[in-house]
């Protein structure tokens, strides 16, 4: 019999539905864990035992009351801490806002409220998402539960962390050039970025407005399924939402991938890929052969543009969005005097962000600064037009690519942080699908040196279910989105309430 | 490509940053460093291809332009670090005798 901690939102919601399960149990079970894993993972900024609380006490009324209620009520979650909670500080790990207490929900948020969830906490990420090992938080480092001595992977390190350790049932982050699936990847969660604007970015506090979009973690795809089922949809709030019918994507997780077309993009097997990694994708992709999956090799030429292309539209929009942190309206503010306005934003700034922030809102001014727009911007956004002709191409051809998430497994803590370039090419092969705005998702796809390995199957724009399809597929002939890591000092969990 | 102290200075105040003397060094090589692997979009062929700012074919959207009370407007005016009598305080950037 698994801890409560360890049940899927699909096998919970079954039972809380059969009234063999109380939503109070199943969140007392959560954070108790916490409790027992969170000095060693750190994957939370704050944890909002009392709101959880009654919040399950308010399903479980509600249940008793004889409501018909979704899957996601009475379900613990957690919640990066760039999406806006009403009441709940959000503080995107960065000393700007660390006493950010937003007065109103993102819509992702009034939508899982609505659909009766039950927040945990906020999780820890690199500040204002810009980072991939969360080691640019402000506060402190989030632990890999794999490995406490590796990192998380990031931006969303913290909600990826969470639910690895069984701290939250599913969790939401958000991902720019990977920041959802290379954690993904890194933890051995099901970890997906759906279609740029297929989900609100109503609330999400901004980094790079044309690339950012929220997706979910979760420990299966069915999981992940329900969550992005809640999320995903038209919001009259977000200009940049698409109005397109959402589908059922639990409908579409028929195991059956029989005939489906699979694309391997031979630049992603390129050198500097981990050979362990390497291995773990070619028995992945062994495995869909297996299943009636009829595999071929296709080119994305443009994929060694990628990074160097982001490298200029991310950090350009990001100085545009950021340029609001100036003191006055809202967030920290030096105490200093002067009467000299430039001076004292630019000092409030200095004290305000952190050193990867500095650097990227450096460079992005650097690339849209007078004189070398057409050398870089310009040229960024031909290349981006490139890589995304490279996807519809594939496309033509095939149902959806797969290929590894990340070159490497978890790296160690401190490994990267001298080398800000080093720690850029972890999003190799996550960058170029927010470039094209196409959905990925990183499944768990094996292990190397007992360290999880992501596989990252990329669809056509709205291809969402048909990812999901693969993903349950390929855990139904696998079970490693069913390990759990073993974390010192874990106690079984106490008595049930 | 390599950049000099007076462009990471020029950057920094448009950037509205008042970076130190030693981060100012150490962006100067980071950013070089940067730049340098960024180059490498020289060399995609991009003669005749159109910018792609978005991916998406954006509409302007349109709505009635409606007044909506916000439920608690106090709430927004405390966020700012100064704020009096429901205004937010922000110092004097005009001159006056």
């Amino acid at each position: 019999m698994p801890e409560l901690w360890q049940l899927t939102i699909s096998e919970a919601s079954e039972r809380l539905a059969r009234r063999e399960l109380s939503s109070i149990e199943l969140t007392h079970a959560h954070l108790d864990r916490i409790a027992q894993v969170e000095g060693n993972v750190r994957a939370f900024v704050t944890v909002t035992e009392e709101q959880a609380l009654q919040q399950a006490e308010r399903i479980d009324r509600r249940r008793s009351e004889g409501a018909r209620l979704g899957p996601l009520a009475g379900i613990p979650l957690a919640i990066k801490d760039v999406i806006c909670t009403e009441g709940t500080r959000t503080t995107c790990s960065s000393r700007m806002l660390e006493h950010f207490v937003p007065p109103y929900d993102a819509t992702v948020i009034a939508r899982l409220r609505a659909a009766g969830a039950v927040f945990v906490g906020k999780t820890n990420m690199d500040e204002f998402a810009m980072g991939s090992s969360t080691e640019n938080s402000a506060f402190f480092a989030t632990h890999n539960p794999w490995d406490l001595k590796r990192v998380p992977g990031g931006s969303s390190g913290g909600s990826a962390a969470a639910v690895a350790a069984g701290e939250a049932m599913g969790a939401l982050g958000s991902d720019t050039g990977g920041s959802v699936r290379q954690p993904g990847a890194l933890t051995n969660t099901v970890a997906l970025k759906p279609t740029y604007g297929r989900v609100s970015r109503y609330g999400l506090i901004a980094f790079a407005s044309s690339l950012d979009q929220i997706g979910p973690f979760a420990r299966s795809a069915r999981d992940a399924a329900i969550l992005l089922q809640a999320i995903a949809g038209h919001d009259p709030r977000d200009s940049t939402s698409v109005n397109e019918p959402v589908p059922d994507y639990q409908a579409a997780l028929t195991g059956d991938i029989s005939g489906l077309r699979v694309g391997v993009p031979h630049e992603y097997f390129v050198e500097g890929t981990e050979d362990g990694v390497r291995q773990a994708v070619e028995r992945a992709i062994d495995t869909l052969r297996s299943l009636g999956a009829e595999v071929g090799e296709c080119s994305l030429p443009h994929t060694r543009f990628g990074v160097a292309a982001y490298y200029i539209i991310a950090p350009s929009e990001a100085s545009a969005n950021l340029a609001r942190y100036d003191g006055i309206k809202y967030g920290f503010s030096l105490r200093h005097e002067t009467d000299d306005l430039i001076e004292y934003v630019s000092l409030t700034r200095d004290a305000g962000f952190g050193t990867e922030v500095k650097r990227r809102i450096m460079l992005g001014t650097y690339a849209l600064s007078s004189g070398y727009y057409d050398a870089y911007y310009l040229k960024a956004e031909q290349v981006r037009t490139l890589i995304k002709q490279d996807f519809d191409r594939a496309f033509q051809q095939f149902d959806v690519l797969v290929g590894p998430t990340s070159p490497t497994v978890a790296f160690k803590l401190g490994e990267k942080l001298s080398d800000p370039y080093a720690m850029y090419l972890n999003d190799v092969f996550t960058i170029p699908a927010n470039l094209a705005g196409n959905p990925g998702i990183s499944i768990p796809g094996g292990f190397s040196a007992g360290l999880p390995v992501g596989v990252q199957v990329i669809g056509p724009a709205f291809g969402e279910a048909t990812l999901l399809r693969v993903a349950d597929a390929f855990e139904r002939a696998t079970d490693y989105h069913a390990r759990w890591p073993e974390l010192p000092g874990a106690r079984p969990a106490r008595k049930r309430r | 490509m390599s950049i000099d102290r007076d462009t990471v200075d020029h950057v920094a105040l448009l950037a509205r940053l008042a970076l130190s003397e030693q981060e100012r060094e150490t962006l100067r090589e980071q950013l070089s460093a940067i730049l340098e692997h960024i180059n490498v979009i020289g060399e995609a062929d991009t003669s005749r291809v159109p910018a792609t700012a978005h991916i998406l074919p954006l509409e302007n959207v349109m709505r009635d332009d409606k007044v909506q009370a916000f439920p608690h407007p106090e709430v927004l005016v405390e966020q700012a670090p100064a704020h009096e009598d429901g205004y937010i305080r922000v110092r004097a950037v005009l001159e006056h005798e």
